[in-house]
């Protein structure tokens, strides 16, 4: 690469500012992250209650939002939820679509937390959950005590994995109207095609800074929360 | 988890009922609200969804979009578990290089979105000229999908492998196998077999990704789809026949893995492990 | 066994890191063999395929409708290659997006691009371009009942759709009317449902597209392009850099426009819609060669 490929490289950022839009992918991330554990807990819990209609219930939820593309989700959440039902979650119009895809990005991870909540429980030996009816615990309390806690460290990698996936997929919030990183870099494409690779290459660099640490720190996580059988 | 309750009694199940009927009312509620909603915004206009039931939509969008779809799908898979299996190999080498080279690359290619490596593949493959241009989108799809989901299936051997008894190994060790014997025709095997639920999430997530190939001008279904909704004025309804066209093929794909493990687990020791689906999903499109 | 395809794959990753280095040198500065040898043998005569890369999803413009392919880009790309020696059945449509238009001719997976493809300075560098044949505009498309937005202007505190990373919302930001929500969508057919369902008050983009919109069945009577262009968009043919077409071509457009076909495929295209193209800008003359 020559110096005046470099140079117009440099310039871009006073132009763009690219640090900003990764700031967005961080907040959709933190914001869409605890909402899906909240949410993926309460399926996964459904999936392994007593009651047969809730059960089904948490399955079908699972099937139906696993198994289509985020982007399609996240376009229903805009034209559906906000262009035809007219549900509006703040009065000021970019922040109503940053939460419109805080909410797109948690019903689809949500699905994926549960499952990941249901391989955790699976590594509970039947043990545990035998000795906690013994003791006379009933299904809630038992699940509350007992098995969600041993399953959340034993799931603290899948989770990882889930938490990793939705880091790089609020990329997909532009399809909702969020200025986030992969729209800028569209941006950045459209107005400067004679340094493509370069932007390319930096918004590349810019997830692998940010994602490689998640992926460290979960592992290592997960061995320090590893239950000792 | 049936250990975890008893089978419900009598009252017990008197209450679900009530409780099943009063949940039944609010979601048909919130249904019916809804469907009103669309109506008002004439959204269930029958002329928005009655080219579905002609021919042209699917005979000029959505099967050939599917079958692109599934073109790209079906390739990745092969070369996705290729390369899982070489750098899954690679991680439990037992040479510390080959060891700390194959973490390495499949951390790194953990991280980048598929996007952006399809992206990358699309221009890198199109300067070099090595392909007919026409072939370059397929590849680039290919590649950037083999690079991510070939990352996650090595990390599922590495991890399947390591959830094994220590037993085994130590069994193959002892009846005179070498280190890469012991790992190959013994340990790989019943991991991959324990992996199989995991495996097969990847493999929704590898056909649910083919639809982010549409910004390197590979088209499919999710793209189709758009297509034909642009210039009927229906381009919610495109949408919502595609998430359906998706949602039953990546049902059918688990369901067949379900059965496949289920029938696999019976016949070895090892319990199927299901580890959860690590997933990325489709972008927008210009 | 299994070594030889761990050295197979390790091949294989460095070839491509390589590819990703080379590349880095720009694109403009390698001239390929592949696709020069192609164009020179397609300009010749009516041997072998054109491929010409449109929109897909632009009704009115670049369209895919069933298995025929309609639009003005389309039937102005069809003249064209017909004057270069090309018949209809010897062309074949790829589609192209606004994101990949450079790599496409880049790469040489396109001979030639009739995809409402403005000519400006940044993509001179790196892709040349013949014509124009059509000068478009911003303009707005709103609401078929809607009186109160007639210029970019009024759309102080209201509603408007564009096109994820395109240029033309943000310039009415900029130079318009800095308290304009903008919505952001991925493709314009996005945004026309949020328009007709009322949720936005209008969409933003050049004036032929938005009238090709409007002209689709199902849109027509609910949506209007204002005709208050505020912009000038010089649509031009994309080409490699290292096309020798561009002559051809402009002789080509300049015949188009002399013999009245240009007027009839703009009517038949985008008619419907009672739009009119600037007459004090069209038809174009074809800008000289670099």
């Amino acid at each position: 690469m020559d110096d005046g490929y470099f140079q117009q490289f440099l310039s871009l950022f006073d132009e763009f500012d690219v640090p900003a839009a990764f700031w967005v992918n961080i907040q959709l991330t933190f914001f869409a992250g605890i909402l899906a554990l909240i949410l993926g807990t309460v399926l996964a819990t459904m999936r392994i209650s007593p009651v047969p209609s809730l059960r089904w219930a948490g399955s079908t939820y699972v099937t139906l939002l696993r198994n289509t593309p985020l982007t399609i989700i996240m376009v229903f959440c805009v034209l559906g939820l906000w262009g035809q039902l007219g549900v509006t979650l703040s009065p000021d119009f970019q922040t109503n679509f940053f939460r419109l895809a805080v909410v797109g990005l948690t019903v689809y991870h949500a699905a994926f937390v549960c499952e990941a909540l249901r391989s955790g429980v699976n590594t509970v030996p039947v043990g545990q959950a035998e000795a906690a009816r013994a003791i006379g615990l009933s299904f809630w309390p038992a699940a509350r005590l007992i098995i969600l806690p041993q399953a959340f460290r034993g799931s603290v990698a899948p989770l990882g994995n889930v938490l990793i996936a939705l880091t790089k997929n609020s990329t997909v919030a532009a399809a909702a109207s969020v200025a986030e990183a992969s729209g800028l870099m569209r941006t950045m494409i459209e107005f400067r095609p004679d340094v493509i690779l370069a932007i390319f290459l930096t918004f590349a660099f810019g997830f692998v800074l940010i994602v490689v640490p998640i992926g460290l720190a979960t592992t290592a996580l997960s061995r320090r929360l590893a239950v000792a059988r | 988890m049936s250990t975890l309750f008893d089978v419900p009694g009598p009252v017990a199940r008197r209450r679900m009922v009530w409780v099943n009927i009063a949940a039944t009312i609010v979601v048909a509620g919130i249904a019916v609200w809804v469907l009103l909603r669309l109506q008002e915004k004439g959204q269930l206009d029958p002329a928005l969804w009655k080219p579905f039931l002609t021919a042209s939509p699917w005979v000029n969008y959505l099967i050939p979009g599917l079958i692109d779809t599934l073109t790209a799908a079906g390739i990745s898979i092969v070369t996705s578990a290729v390369f899982g299996f070489v750098f899954g190999l690679g991680r439990l080498s037992g040479s510390r290089a080959v060891r700390a080279a194959s973490g390495a690359i499949v951390e790194f290619f953990r991280a980048v979105p598929v996007l952006l490596m399809m992206i990358f593949f699309y221009l890198g493959l199109g300067q070099l000229r090595i392909l007919d241009p026409s072939d370059v989108p397929l590849v680039a799809v290919v590649l950037g999908l083999t690079f991510y989901n070939g990352s996650v299936f090595a990390e599922l051997v590495r991890s399947g492998v390591h959830g094994l008894p220590r037993g085994q190994r130590e069994a193959a060790l002892a009846v005179g196998l070498r280190d890469g014997q012991s790992l190959r025709l013994v340990e790989v095997p019943q991991a991959l077999i324990a992996m199989l639920p995991a495996i097969t999430s990847q493999l929704v997530v590898i056909l649910k990704d083919t639809a982010l190939g549409v910004i390197i001008t590979y088209p499919d279904l999710l793209d189709a789809a758009r297509r034909f909704g642009s210039g009927n004025g229906n381009i919610l309804q495109s949408l919502v026949v595609a998430a359906l066209i998706f949602i039953v093929i990546n049902y059918a794909i688990t369901k067949f893995a379900d059965r496949l493990a289920g029938r696999v687990g019976r016949r070895t020791a090892g319990k199927p492990r299901a580890e959860p689906p690590s997933l990325v999903v489709a972008t927008g499109n210009d | 066994m299994r070594r030889g395809r761990l050295v197979l794959a390790l091949a294989a990753a460095a070839t491509l890191t390589l590819a990703g280095c080379s590349s880095g040198d720009g694109g403009d500065t390698d001239t390929d063999a592949g696709a020069t040898s192609e164009e020179t043998e397609a300009t010749g005569g009516a041997e072998g395929t054109i491929k010409i890369g449109i929109k897909f999803d632009q009704p009115g413009m670049g369209f895919q409708d069933g298995s025929e392919y309609t639009g003005f880009d389309v039937d102005v790309a069809k003249f064209v290659a017909g004057e270069l020696g090309y018949g209809e059945d010897q062309i074949e449509w790829v589609q192209a997006p606004s994101a990949q238009r450079e790599t496409l001719l880049q790469n040489g997976q396109v001979d030639m691009i009739f995809a409402t493809y403005s000519i400006t300075d940044k993509r001179k560098e790196v892709v040349s371009f013949a014509g124009p044949y059509f000068v478009a505009g911003q303009d707005l498309l709103v609401a078929a009942d809607d009186d109160s937005i007639s210029g970019p202007e009024d759309l102080e505190g209201k509603n408007l759709c564009s096109v994820t990373g395109s240029t033309s919302a943000q310039r009415i930001k900029d130079e318009y009317a800095a308290g304009t929500n903008l919505l952001e969508q991925p493709g314009y057919a996005e945004c026309v449902t949020a328009l007709t369902a009322g949720t936005v008050d209008a969409v933003t983009t050049d004036d032929i597209i938005l009238a090709g919109l409007a002209a689709v069945p199902a849109n027509e009577g609910k949506v209007k392009v204002v005709g208050n262009p505020f912009s000038e968009e010089n649509y031009g043919v994309g080409l490699p850099k290292e096309s020798d077409q561009c002559e051809a071509i402009n002789e080509a457009i300049t015949k188009m426009v002399d013999d009245g076909t240009w007027q009839e495929l703009l009517d038949k295209n985008v008619g419907a819609s009672g739009y009119k193209a600037n007459e004090d800008l069209n038809p174009p003359t074809p800008a000289a060669c670099a």
